[in-house]
């Protein structure tokens, strides 16, 4: 008679290391996963979430460890056991798929004989039964043409196959519980629904119980059977997904609910009759390479892109990875040379710019990046940073410093930061002061590169209502570049649907996203997770 | 290994593991908390001393001869004896801590210095790259010690001829160091940003590029000091290196050959110091490297 809970954790608790923001990095945290089940740990980054994951393998650092509770895995107890006993269960009994694919798989081994590791580790298959089952349970994960994967490296496969790949290898012995730690995040969102799914298959095929470790409360969802959310180390909230995204029953749910773009592009203001601040004609961007040896396929990364933002208009691309929504910001502020085509600011030429006076024009556009962590120059105070650009145009050291000191209060920080360096401030935090330094020099035109992409959602809404509130206070037009369709749903007046550099849709937000006209359209919409749900934000104000 | 792990820590759990402990991670607290530097440290302080305060440490002139006292062994007025002139071993041999530093240092000094300006336009402008970069294959095809010896035959041995001799080998090192480093950082976020803000080159590169070549620069001069020490006495050994007179761990190596057998101390004594002084900057580098580590070390 099996047991019916799979994993059965409690009172578990993980010190944290002298010196860290908190003692305990998870404290008296409880919880079941059942047999066939999938139980998703929900909270945002510094949660705690990822310690449970590694403490049930018992891949903890050192510099961590588990001081309390117990973790019993079908009635047996984990956290004393030896590492010889932990290494028994690893792979056969218990399993665990990552975050990031390329990393999680040996780059310099072929993925068959990676798979193939699970089963030559734990059991005496000989080779022939082994490469048998090796195939076999590729086909279970739906990975195309087994026979001739079998032989290629992680490097030939895309991002989603090698997601595949790791779960075949965490699958190929059946185990009774399969932790997955955040495994769609690096995903497209059309992957991400494959995966998703598959994985919701596996898990009623196999009988087996599933602790999914996410931060997006789409996926949660999507596929929970149960939720755990979790705060600074404790599960604040756990019941069944219906129970806890419809009725939150602790504050910090509710606001984290609140926090998620709802998928319903929000009423349109009132249409910005503002001159086109910034004109795309026909523009594009072709990667030639150049080889001693015969020349390969060129690489076509934009074509025929034609866009126009005006003043006060928030325009949105969105698209997966590889469709050229990045290559197109790095193009308009000219980081990247186009190869062809048109972009105008305000009636100036600048495609083909180039010195002094392409110098000149870089005043009137300023691009926000995607990473905080690696927007800002560690060794220089965030005032150096935010008066760098100013001072470039001539503008007086002293005027500059007013500037950054206006601009610092009105991105919501204290003037003292001025005089800090960027490792004292938080993701967030990073982000605005960067908004900050892409303000000093009054552009015109505002890029937001997948500018909230990396922060935790709490702090991704009011990031959004500061763009929000500057582009209503300087009349600015912004691109805004980015890849989650609840955000641009949000955001957005107007967005352009790029797939392998082409804009493949184009339009005001509500016609693209209720009466999508083109198929892939009408497939990236499907496959956002969690569509049925509403959540909670209408991000934009309601006044103009 | 516990900043190691407390870093590994840090990834899993998404919290700022070195967050509370900000001030108690900065440079000077790092240092003087490492063994290898402070023993290092140590032993170079004391070198460094010694060569400073010579006139002062009981030494008297290292060039004077004296026929009369040829080969004396150990005694009270002769601390480590007399070479074959007469002259006191003690004195030369802590006249030798001059001019060992004296070398390692100007080399150290000069490789960086010319190896960072290269580097850095090297790295940071294609057109330059591919020229610069097969040029300095070509340098780094000659060996170091026979192109040392053609300069000295050309130009007459000098600390000049000496100096320059030693660093030529060792800049292409040091470019393809801060080549490498400047390729990586022209990728960040922070530059791209400083180009979008119409940042010209020389501040992209001063501000932007050159302070995080500094760390790495350093630990690299400790080697560099140390290397051109040893090159330098394997050059005077050789006969093509500071001429005779001048106190040089090497050249008294080099003089001591012929009475090996008889008076070993002649070898022994130089080689000690020179061993010694190598151990302790290779250590100091090896800790300064660990220190600088940016993983490790936040503020810097």
């Amino acid at each position: 008679m099996l047991p019916p809970n799979v994993l059965s954790v409690r009172a578990l608790t993980v010190a944290l290391p002298r010196g860290a923001d908190r003692r305990n990095a998870v404290e008296s945290v409880s919880f079941d996963v059942g047999r066939g089940e999938i139980v998703c740990i929900v909270g945002e980054s510094g949660s705690g979430k990822s310690v449970i994951a590694h403490t049930v393998m018992g891949l903890l650092p050192p510099a961590l460890k588990a001081t309390g509770g117990q973790i019993i895995l079908e009635s047996e107890e984990l956290l004393g056991a030896s590492g010889k006993r932990l290494r028994e269960l690893r792979g056969s009994r218990m399993s665990m798929i990552f975050q990031e694919p390329m990393t999680a798989l040996n780059p310099v081994v072929n993925i068959g004989r990676q798979i193939a590791e699970v089963l030559s580790v734990h059991t005496d298959m000989q080779p022939r039964d082994r490469q048998a089952r090796v195939l076999e349970v590729m086909e279970a994960v739906n990975l195309p043409d087994p026979e001739r994967l079998v032989e290629t490296y992680p490097h030939q496969l895309s991002g989603g196959q090698r997601q595949r790949v790791m779960i075949a290898a965490a699958l190929a012995l059946e185990p009774s519980l399969l932790i997955a730690d955040e495994p769609t995040t690096a995903l497209d969102v059309t992957t991400q629904a494959q995966i998703l799914q598959l994985i919701k298959d596996l898990r009623k095929r196999l009988g087996m119980g599933v602790l999914f470790i996410t931060h997006d409360f789409g996926v949660v969802a999507e596929i929970a059977d149960r939720v755990a959310v979790m705060q600074r180390g404790r599960i604040v909230e756990l019941g069944t997904t219906r129970e806890v995204l419809r009725k939150p029953s602790h504050p910090y749910t509710k606001m984290l609910i609140a926090s998620v773009p709802s998928l319903r592009p929000r009423s349109p203001r009132t249409a910005s009759s503002g001159r086109p601040v910034l004109s795309l004609r026909e523009v594009s961007k072709t990667y030639n390479s150049t080889s001693l040896f015969g020349r390969r396929e060129p690489v076509i990364a934009l074509q025929g892109v034609t866009v126009e933002v005006r003043r006060g208009e928030v325009f949105g691309v969105v698209g997966e990875s590889g469709s050229g929504k990045s290559t197109l910001a790095r193009c308009v502020v000219r980081l990247i040379d186009p190869t062809g085509g048109s972009i105008r600011f305000g009636g100036r030429e600048i495609a083909s710019a180039f010195g002094e006076s392409l110098r000149q024009e870089r005043r009137r556009v300023q691009i926000v990046f995607q990473d905080p962590y690696r927007s800002l120059n560690p060794r220089r105070t965030v005032g150096e940073s935010i008066i760098e650009c100013p001072v470039n145009f001539a503008v007086s050291e002293d005027e500059a410093w007013a500037r950054a000191r206006e601009l610092i209060r009105i991105v919501g920080l204290d003037q003292k930061a001025l005089q800090r360096y960027p490792h004292e401030f938080s993701g967030g935090q990073r982000q605005r002061i960067c908004i900050a330094r892409a303000l000093s020099v009054q552009p015109e035109l505002l890029i937001a590169d997948e500018a909230v992409s990396a922060l935790d959602v709490s702090v991704q809404a009011q990031v959004l209502r500061l763009l929000d509130d500057i582009r209503k206070r300087f009349d600015l037009a912004i691109l805004f570049i980015t890849h989650d369709l609840r955000v641009a749903a949000q955001v957005c007046d107007r967005v352009a649907v790029m797939h392998q550099g082409r804009i493949v849709e184009e339009g005001p937000t509500a016609d693209v996203f209720n009466t999508p006209r083109e198929p892939y359209t009408r497939q990236l919409i499907e496959s956002a997770p969690g569509r049925e749900w509403e959540f909670g934000a209408e991000l934009a104000t309601a006044s103009q | 290994m516990r900043a190691e792990s407390n870093i590994m820590a840090a990834e899993i759990v998404g919290v700022d593991v070195l967050e509370g402990d900000k001030r108690r991670h900065g440079f000077w607290h790092l240092a003087l908390r490492s063994p290898p530097i402070v023993l290092g440290g140590l032993m170079l302080l004391i070198v460094l001393f010694v060569a400073i305060a010579a006139p002062l440490a009981f030494t008297t002139d290292p060039l004077a001869l004296n026929t009369s006292a040829r080969l004396r062994p150990i005694s009270a007025e002769a601390w480590f004896g007399t070479d074959m002139f007469g002259r006191d071993m003690y004195s030369r041999i802590i006249y030798g801590c001059r001019t060992s530093l004296f070398v390692g240092t100007s080399v150290a000094v000069l490789a960086v210095c010319i190896g960072l300006l290269i580097g850095l336009l090297a790295g940071y402008l294609r057109v330059l790259d591919a020229v610069v970069m097969r040029v300095m294959d070509g340098l780094m095809a000659i060996p170091g010690i026979l192109l040392a010896i053609a300069m000295v035959a050309l130009s007459g041995a000098s600390f000049t001829t000496v100096i320059f001799a030693i660093t030529v080998p060792e800049i292409p090192r040091v470019v393809r160091l801060v080549r490498s480093i400047v390729l990586t950082v022209r990728e960040e976020p922070y530059v791209e940003s400083a180009i979008a803000a119409g940042t010209r080159l020389p501040g992209i590169l001063w501000r932007h590029v050159l302070p995080n070549t500094i760390a790495p620069l350093i630990v690299m001069a400790s080697y560099l000091c140390s290397s051109a020490i040893l090159v330098e006495s394997l050059l005077s050994f050789l006969g093509a290196g500071l001429p005779a007179e001048i106190p040089s761990w090497g050249n008294m190596i080099a003089e001591g050959r012929t009475y090996f057998q008889i008076y070993p101390r002649m070898v022994f004594l130089p080689g000690l110091f020179l061993a010694l002084t190598v151990l302790g900057i290779n250590i100091l580098g090896d800790g300064m490297r660990d220190v600088l580590d940016p993983r490790i070390s936040r503020t810097m």
